[in-house]
């Protein structure tokens, strides 16, 4: 288990270089995750991977916390980085009113992909991204499956004709 | 009279705008080279591909929806039919991360357990990449010698679990069951065998002429390109990228095991060919050494609220019965939390988020496959190769559908 010291180290060097970027930040499970204003996420993501390394994007998904909860959404970002082996992760919270954000694939080129898919399945909009469409569910869904307010056997049967 | 003629075109131009007009050619979903339902619109100039672009979602069945409905250890079973082809790696990075949120401490037997099934499952998952690698580009009786190989491990892992491909056989705190009487025997009469079958391997397929010229210089990415997109496992070490999860993230006990990271540095079908043969070689090494650590004693963690308990007990003691029957009746509550694990599969870095509101169902579990990342980067593999060759690449990312769409 990475040491949590080491990163909290990171969390240090990015409120130094900007205290706006990091609104709060928490220490579970030997696991940081770092709170950032969705107006920064891609900032701090630049700085993260060209300043300290964090050279990949393991892993980016949606949560979502319930429909009666504000701000409703969560966009996890694992970071994780080929040269020291660390993991970090960035936390964005969307309300649903706004619930769109910065796209992170002028970083990493990975998050096309992950995007494509929170977008499919949570309605988070990532301005900026080349090409958001569907990934998962076909072009005429209707609804974002993963919300938790979508009933799991859907609003009605799915007709492929 | 003159202007008419000048304006119909010669017939050496007209072939010429045959030639420069691009075709699009819908391959898949039903293409038996895309090894299940992916689907690729390729834009094509010629036999040369100007542009592809994958098609996914033809297997997604919700499962990370799923999730939300079961409780904690009704989920392993999901997991089983994702990458359907290292069923147990699916296990073990999702009862790790629920471990992690119960902060459970599993028993060293189970621990040795799990990274000898484990290392067996990627030598099988890698003889189903090998055969139909080797289908797609032609050589077809390899195919059978693999799936021999492959047999013989599923037979392994049915006696001890009871499933050939969905096994179910790690547990939240441990495993199902300890391992059968007579297994340690079999297992090493298996791996007496191996090597043998590598070397058949290796005769019909690495010093094959044709095999090299279908493979080498392939599929290029370079080693930035394969960071930027995310590529993990074999795909990311034929890169020349030194990164493995087992031993730069150790997780069940991989820090004491001896085993080599295979490298190479073409980051062309060859390289990944050659990375995953030499990690069948490694894999087999752990196994020996897992085998040899075996000792007795307890396969599953104590906590009773959670690990259910032997059927010995339940007819014996009051409060075996009583926790037997609240596990299965309402399940255990996790603390709440979230955690990211990630574990080296054997197609790469599998990560599983995993949220917990306290009560007995997650709130949120979802996979990161790494089937899923490494096909996001075949566009750049593919363009400007030839269709042939996109089914040489397709079958050197090793990917599984069920993982991708989940």
């Amino acid at each position: 288990m990475a040491d949590t010291a080491v990163l909290l180290e990171f969390v240090e060097k990015l409120k130094a270089e900007n205290a706006d970027w990091v609104a709060n930040f928490k220490e579970t499970f030997g696991e940081v995750t770092v709170f950032v204003p969705r107006e920064s996420i891609v900032d701090v993501a630049w700085v993260l991977k060209t300043k300290h390394g964090f050279d990949m994007l393991a892993d980016l998904c949606g949560a979502d916390r319930g429909p009666e909860e504000d701000p409703r959404f969560e966009v996890n970002y694992h970071l994780f980085s080929t040269k020291h082996h660390n993991r970090l992760r960035l936390k964005v919270l969307l309300s649903e009113d706004a619930p769109n954000l910065g796209t992170v694939t002028t970083v990493w080129k990975t998050a096309d992909w992950h995007e494509r898919e929170t977008f499919d399945l949570f309605g988070v909009i990532f301005d900026g991204h080349p090409d958001l469409r569907r990934i998962l569910l076909p072009s005429d869904f209707d609804g974002h499956a993963l919300r938790k307010d979508y009933p799991l056997r859907g609003y009605e049967p799915y007709s492929l004709s | 009279m003159s202007t008419a003629v000048e304006n119909i075109p010669s017939q050496f131009e007209v072939l010429d705008q045959t030639l420069d007009s691009q075709m699009t050619l819908s391959m898949g979903p039903q293409h038996p080279s895309t090894h299940g339902v992916l689907r690729l619109d390729l834009r094509l100039d010629g036999e040369l591909v100007v542009k592809a672009i994958p098609d996914i979602g033809y297997l997604h069945t919700g499962m990370e929806k799923l999730f939300e409905y079961k409780k904690y250890q009704q989920g392993i079973v999901i997991t089983d039919r994702m990458d359907y082809l290292n069923p147990l790696g699916n296990n073990l990075v999702y009862v790790m991360a629920a471990e992690k949120l119960l902060q459970l401490e599993i028993p060293e037997r189970a621990q040795v357990i799990r990274v000898l099934m484990c290392e067996l499952q990627r030598i099988a998952s890698h003889m189903v990449w090998l055969g139909t690698h080797c289908l797609d580009i032609g050589a077809m009786s390899v195919f059978f010698y693999c799936f021999r190989q492959r047999e013989k491990i599923l037979n392994l892992i049915e006696s001890a679990s009871g499933g050939r491909m969905t096994p179910s056989y790690f547990r939240i705190g441990g495993l199902m069951m300890d391992l059968p009487a007579g297994f340690e025997r079999r297992c090493r009469q298996f791996l007496e065998d191996f090597p043998e079958a590598m070397n058949t391997f290796e005769t019909l397929v690495t010093g094959n002429t044709i095999w090299q010229s279908r493979t080498m210089g392939i599929g290029l990415i370079s080693a930035e390109e394969a960071i930027d997109w995310g590529l993990t496992g074999p795909c990311l070490r034929g890169s020349g990228v030194d990164l493995d999860l087992r031993r730069d993230n150790p997780y069940t006990g991989y820090e004491t095991y001896d085993f080599e990271v295979p490298v190479e540095t073409d980051g062309d079908v060859w390289a990944r060919f050659k990375v995953r043969m030499r990690e069948c070689y490694e894999s087999y090494k752990i196994v020996r050494q897992a085998l040899d650590r075996l000792k007795p004693g307890p396969t599953k963690a104590d906590a009773p609220k959670v690990v259910l308990p032997d059927r010995d007990d339940m007819r014996k003691h009051m409060d075996s019965l009583i926790h037997h029957f609240l596990i299965v009746a309402e399940g255990f509550n996790v603390p709440e939390g979230e955690v990211y694990h990630a574990i080296e599969a054997s197609k790469g870095e599998l990560g599983v988020y995993m949220k917990s509101n306290g009560g007995p169902k997650p709130e949120r579990v979802h996979f990161r496959g790494p089937s899923f990342v490494n096909l996001s980067a075949l566009p750049v593999m593919s363009e400007g190769e030839m269709v042939a060759d996109v089914v040489a690449i397709i079958g050197s990312l090793d990917i599984v559908l069920g993982e991708i769409d989940r």
